[in-house]
């Protein structure tokens, strides 16, 4: 039995909600098993089941303080097909599209600049009184200010859309409860080109990292999967709102195309393991071994046959070449793909912007009542599907939801083990930079783990590790609260 | 603007909205001179607000308190947790201090409640209790502080 010893652990740190890592290593100081369990809060059916349908799109909100946007266009779309509408009204889908590309846009800046941005800088092996945004910002505030203005400037968006800042109103069932006033839309307007020039710039400070460090991305938790998103119906378009469902492997081969969401339930089955809380889906019939998939920026740009905005187009094909047209296999490109998305919302913005029709007066249709809806979006961590059923009296009968992180599930898994053993294996003292790689890979998802209680004194994080025989070896914490 | 004040938290997990119930209930009581803000949870973007103010008052829900509430001053740190999207106060103060050169006071008010992490409406009969002494400390607190005497309560 191996000695157990003294390891300096770090928690993982810069990932939302509920996380912890187990690390097992045998005799010989090899990693037999590395594993992200996820603490997740359960009860969310429970917590919609009896509502009242119309309420819905606004209290799918409290689920999660990270992305309420994204439960919140979900939650609608598939009450739009319970209230029988199948196509908006032109200014009702343009004003959530705005809203939902306002919100991909903030979170992705968020995530490069201040969750990502002191790793790739400053190396996953720097000192950890080094690696945070603090000294990014020392070293170059110009791009603390920009990170934090393009955050603005999406939230105030996702504000000008919904109609508030949180628990916003804005998507109805069958519409929109608004629409842009001039006034405001030239407010957006008159910083847009600024946007798209601080997007360019990250967009090339994404792919320069990339490229620099061509043989770290190469080899850091990068491993073949299936990916999966949706994408334009007609003609397979990068669409973050709304389309069909693709899943190809990892040569790019398709494996279904063209598939109404409404079916999901045919193609995607979810498992359950002993030792997580939470579910891991893989396509039916590939199997649980050989099914499951990826979803995210990166799987979008695998996915995707082309994007409609010319600058996010181009930069596309450049990161399609590194790989020579097929899936990018790379953890790592996450931030690349990343960037090239928050372009593509700054294009698509001010397309939309300069659309008469978010000014229109048209802002919700009717339809025939159906007991059933599924409404599915691209959000910012990836796939996120809503299901629904409703009675006669309007109230929810059935709830399932599918998130992100859920659908990552495998993917973020196979990162934590394939770091693991690449970095820690045979390694006589474990240290903190060591683990940070693990928790690098971790952050490259952006896994938003459910949970946006925060109050003071709480402990959200924990990293464990297990010698041969089973005994916990060491085990460390951090306070969300005091610090 | 000289006093701002934000309320974070969310209202969907029990006691964890005991922020944002606090922050309506200023909302509500007509603080005039005061800017009150609600949010799930402190982002890098407050640090555009809290560098607009003189003072500022971080309201969020406490776990494991021994006291009711607990008002206390907090500083820049940079030392301070950047473990998520959300950001603690003292990191709030950091940015703004960093980025735009200001440093207003700043208080934390922690308010104690009991019940957490469930997916849940409402508050507890506890932080029910707490809220009010909590709102009963922080109207002593503006008429008293000398600092805010441009802060004043319509009604309360």
């Amino acid at each position: 039995m191996a000695e157990p010893r003294l390891i300096e652990i770090s928690p993982v740190t810069r990932v939302e909600g509920h996380g912890k890592v187990t690390i097992h290593l045998n005799a010989d100081n090899q990693v037999d098993e590395a594993r992200l369990h996820i603490v997740e809060f359960r009860g969310f059916e429970r917590f919609i089941r009896g509502r009242l349908l119309w309420e819905v799109p606004v209290i799918v909100q409290r689920l999660c303080g990270i992305c309420p946007v994204s439960h919140h266009l979900a939650a609608a779309k598939a009450m739009d097909v319970i209230c029988g509408v199948d196509a908006l009204p032109p200014t009702a889908e343009k004003m959530r599209r705005l809203m939902h590309y306002g919100q991909v846009m903030q979170s992705h800046v968020l995530h490069f600049f201040h969750l990502a941005a002191p790793d790739l800088l400053f190396g996953f092996g720097a000192p950890a009184e080094k690696r945070n945004i603090f000294e990014v910002i020392k070293e170059n505030p110009e791009l603390g200010r920009r990170a934090i203005a393009m955050r603005k400037f999406g939230q105030d968006i996702i504000e000008a859309t919904a109609g508030k800042k949180i628990h916003g109103t804005g998507a109805i069932p069958g519409g929109i409860n608004r629409n842009l006033p001039i006034e405001t839309r030239d407010r957006f307007l008159a910083v847009i080109d600024d946007m798209q020039v601080w997007a360019q710039d990250a967009l090339a400070l994404a792919r320069g990292y990339t490229l620099e460090h061509d043989h770290l991305v190469a080899e850091f938790g990068s491993f073949p999967s299936n990916y999966m998103s949706i994408v334009r119906e007609a003609d397979g378009a990068l669409d973050l709102y709304h389309g069909t469902m693709r899943a190809l492997n990892s040569d790019g081969g398709t494996i279904f195309d063209k598939l109404d969401y409404t079916r999901y339930h045919e193609k995607l089955v979810e498992d359950v393991r002993s030792w997580s809380y939470m579910k891991f889906p893989f396509i039916k019939e590939l199997g649980p071994e050989a099914g499951w998939y990826r979803v995210g920026p990166l799987a979008r740009m695998n996915t995707a046959s082309f994007i409609d905005t010319p600058l996010a187009n181009a930069a596309l094909d450049d990161l399609k070449a590194v790989t020579a047209g097929a899936p990018n296999n790379s953890t790592l490109a996450n931030h690349w793909a990343r960037m090239i998305e928050v372009l593509h919302c700054v294009e698509k913005i001010r397309d939309l912007l300069h659309d008469p029709d978010l000014q229109g007066t048209d802002l919700r249709a009717t339809g025939v009542r159906r007991e059933e809806g599924i409404g599915v979006i691209e959000a910012p961590r990836g796939n996120l599907i809503h299901h629904y059923k409703v009675d006669e009296n309007d109230m929810v009968t059935y709830c399932n939801l599918i998130v992100s992180t859920t659908h990552n599930n495998e993917g973020m898994n196979r990162a934590v083990k394939d770091v693991a053993v690449k970095h820690l294996s045979g390694q006589e003292r474990i240290t903190e930079g060591m683990l940070n790689h693990i928790e690098v890979a971790i952050r490259a998802y952006d896994p938003c783990l459910s949970c946006a209680t925060h109050a003071l004194g709480q402990m959200p994080l924990q990293v464990e590790i297990f010698d041969a025989a089973g005994t916990l070896i060491d085990s460390r914490q951090q306070t969300s609260g005091q610090g | 603007m000289s006093l701002l004040l934000i309320g974070y938290g969310n209202a969907g997990r029990g006691d964890d909205g005991l922020g944002p119930a606090f922050a309506e209930r200023m909302s509500n009581a007509g603080l005039n001179g005061c800017r009150i803000d609600i949010d799930y949870q402190l982002t890098v973007e407050h640090a555009l607000q809290v560098a607009e103010a003189q003072t500022v008052v971080f309201v969020d829900a406490m776990i494991g308190g021994d006291t009711p509430y607990r008002f206390t001053q907090v500083q820049a740190d940079t030392t301070a947790d950047l473990a998520s999207h959300s950001l603690q106060p003292e990191a709030v103060l950091t940015l703004a201090d960093m980025l735009y050169g200001k440093t207003p006071d700043a208080y934390v008010l922690g308010i104690a409640g009991d019940s957490f992490g469930e997916v849940a409406e409402g508050l507890s009969a506890t932080a029910h209790h707490n809220l009010g002494l909590a709102e009963t400390f922080f109207f002593d607190w503006l008429a008293t502080s000398h600092r805010h005497g441009n802060v004043s309560v319509s009604h309360a």
